[in-house]
């Protein structure tokens, strides 16, 4: 192997990231607790810089990969990049005045998400065992830190605990994965991965599959899907709600990355393998969220299991191995974080004007407490819901044309079925929010950056929903599929 | 003469062990700890194994990796232990219980 200097234009936004974030925690340490803004300041100018950098490198035809093949930057990593920016972003946003509440020190919850964000995007970047390896530990590692950071907290402990115990599970499955599909075709660069098992004999067959069966489970672990979904509940409803609004988006967006990578670039001549198991998955996912979000009352907990419904729904985007497919589940995904963002931006403003928001009967009569916030509330319901002309509305439906698109017509039955199911629980939140009437009426107050984030989130899903095109093409394009 | 195979039954015993750890033990979470390590270093043994037989350095880099990374995990997973014996007085599994439904 020669020795060449590696293109580091290539990584600038990564570089950049880390620099920031090692410089924000010294300058933390340093400036007086009546400062303590400038470190948010910072974060949030850290995380537009990177977005700068990243869309300058947009437009590259094809992959480049650089570092010895390590890493790789296509359309579809730089759109996954910013999309990871932008929920950090609003989840940063979100956290401002919420964190000085809870006293979780700025500093701490900042900068850790900072180096998540920087595993993030070695994920979507990696193009090598290793380097996916160490983007995981990198997402991850931040992140268990982050739910136990109210400490004295008994809940946001335990949460931690379970969620840090599946996480290194998932970690491990992952990795032995890894190394039988490693010992299985002698390379760790995925694309070489990929061209061995193409010419591969059928001796080789049984450790391949072994080591994809355990590489799925350890991802679907991360993603939060059944039948590995116990921690996304006991997390949902534990950790402080900032820290619940990154890890719901942006490490979502980072799984499907994942996902991609090692799936669609790594093992696509096995598609027929992960189809079954996928499908399981999915299907699974869609029953179990969909039917255990009815009885619940707490509301963070009914969120958990929405968000196990839709890891189900995007999951059959990935079902049909088309790149139309994956199109699909990219704009499944991203439109699902920009809800996610939507809902729990609620249940933070709520928190955070010192209303308690934990039971869904907690928001009763909210449209005569704050009727702006209660219309914003009832898009996001309705966009999850999936009722036209709301973005999520969309996002089904192109799930529904890939499916269909590959003749597996029983499956997007059953989607449809369970999105029905769905629905209930979904209006069920409007029905209170518009029909009841509330306990405490005292007004809503809250600070104007979270009004704009909260007005663009649900604004932004109807005007997605009407005019769905652009995110719909790019999301397709990315994965050189024509639309339709 | 000792074959890939060997290798390959030890370190899913091993695995075996560290996932069957986990599922079983109700008492400590430190040997949960000890548990998932194990399930890391069966990761390990399968690399260096196949390693040596493909003549390909690749896999024992990323034991490298894992080793250093394990230790960080590791030391999130025992202050994490500590943040909730502060709080709990016990660091039982079975009384990890307040969060339900």
């Amino acid at each position: 192997m020669n020795f060449e200097i590696p293109n580091f234009a290539l990584a600038l936004p990564e570089i950049f990231v880390l620099t920031m974030a090692c410089a924000i925690l010294l300058i933390d340490l340093f400036i007086p607790k009546h400062a303590k803004t400038l470190t948010y300041l910072l974060a949030q100018i850290t995380l537009l810089g990177a977005a700068i950098l990243t869309f300058q490198q947009y437009g590259h035809p094809g992959s480049v990969t650089t570092f010895n093949g390590m890493f790789v930057l296509n359309n579809l990593a730089i759109v996954l990049k910013l999309f990871i920016y932008l929920s950090a972003f609003a989840s940063f946003l979100y956290a401002r005045s919420y964190l000085p509440k809870t006293k979780i020190p700025y500093g701490e919850y900042f900068v850790l998400g900072l180096f998540s964000v920087l595993g993030m995007m070695v994920i979507v970047s990696a193009h090598n065992f290793i380097v996916l390896f160490l983007g995981l530990e990198l997402f991850s590692l931040p992140i268990y830190a982050m739910v136990a950071l109210r400490r004295d907290e008994g809940i946001c402990v335990e949460a931690a605990i379970k969620y840090f115990v599946t996480g290194a599970i998932a970690t491990g499955t992952l990795l032995y994965g890894l190394s039988m599909l490693y010992g299985a075709t002698g390379s760790m660069d995925i694309t070489r991965v990929s061209e061995v098992i193409m010419q591969s004999s059928l001796s080789d067959e049984l450790i391949l599959v072994f080591g994809l069966v355990f590489a799925v489970v350890g991802m679907v672990f991360k993603l939060g899907a059944v039948p590995f979904h116990m921690w996304v509940p006991d997390v949902y409803e534990g950790a402080p709600t900032p820290v619940v609004l990154f890890l719901g988006t942006t490490a979502k967006i980072a799984a499907l990355g994942l996902l991609f990578r090692l799936l669609v670039d790594g093992l696509q001549p096995l598609s027929v393998q992960w189809q079954d198991l996928l499908i399981i998955v999915a299907v699974l996912s869609m029953a179990l969220g969909n039917l255990a979000a009815i009885v619940q009352s707490n509301i963070k907990r009914m969120l958990a299991y929405s968000s196990i419904a839709h890891m189900g729904y995007m999951a059959l985007g990935l079902v049909t191995a088309t790149p139309q497919g994956y199109g699909a589940a990219l704009f499944y995904m991203i439109t699902y974080a920009i809800m996610t963002l939507g809902a729990f931006g609620v249940v933070a403003i709520m928190n955070n004007a010192g209303c308690e928001a934990s039971k869904v009967s907690d928001l009763r009569g909210l449209n005569s407490r704050n009727p702006w916030l209660a219309l914003m509330m009832l898009l996001v319901m309705f966009s999850m819901a999936g009722i036209p002309p709301i973005v999520g509305f969309m996002a089904k439906l192109s799930i529904l044309e890939a499916l269909i698109g590959v003749h597996l017509v029983w499956l997007a039955a059953i989607a449809l079925f369970f999105a029905v199911i769905g629905a209930y629980y979904y209006i069920r939140v409007v029905k209170v929010m518009y029909f009841e009437e509330p306990e405490d009426a005292t007004p809503i107050k809250y600070p104007v950056d979270m009004q704009i984030a909260i007005s663009l989130s649900g604004v932004g899903l109807l005007v997605l929903g009407i005019v769905p095109g652009a995110l719909f093409t790019l999301c397709q394009a990315v994965f050189g599929a024509t639309p339709y | 003469m000792i074959l890939l195979t060997h290798y390959l039954i030890l370190s899913a015993l091993l695995f075996v062990i560290g996932v069957g750890g986990i599922m079983i033990n109700r008492r400590n979470l430190v040997v949960l700890l000890m548990c998932i390590e194990l399930m890391l270093l069966a990761v390990n043994t399968n690399l260096v194994a196949f390693s040596h037989y493909l003549n390909d350095l690749n896999g024992e880099v990323l034991v490298f990796f894992i080793l250093t990374v394990a230790a960080a995990e590791s030391a999130i997973g025992l202050a994490l232990i500590v943040a909730l014996y502060r709080n709990r007085g016990t660091i039982e599994v079975d009384k990890l219980d307040s969060l339900k439904g």
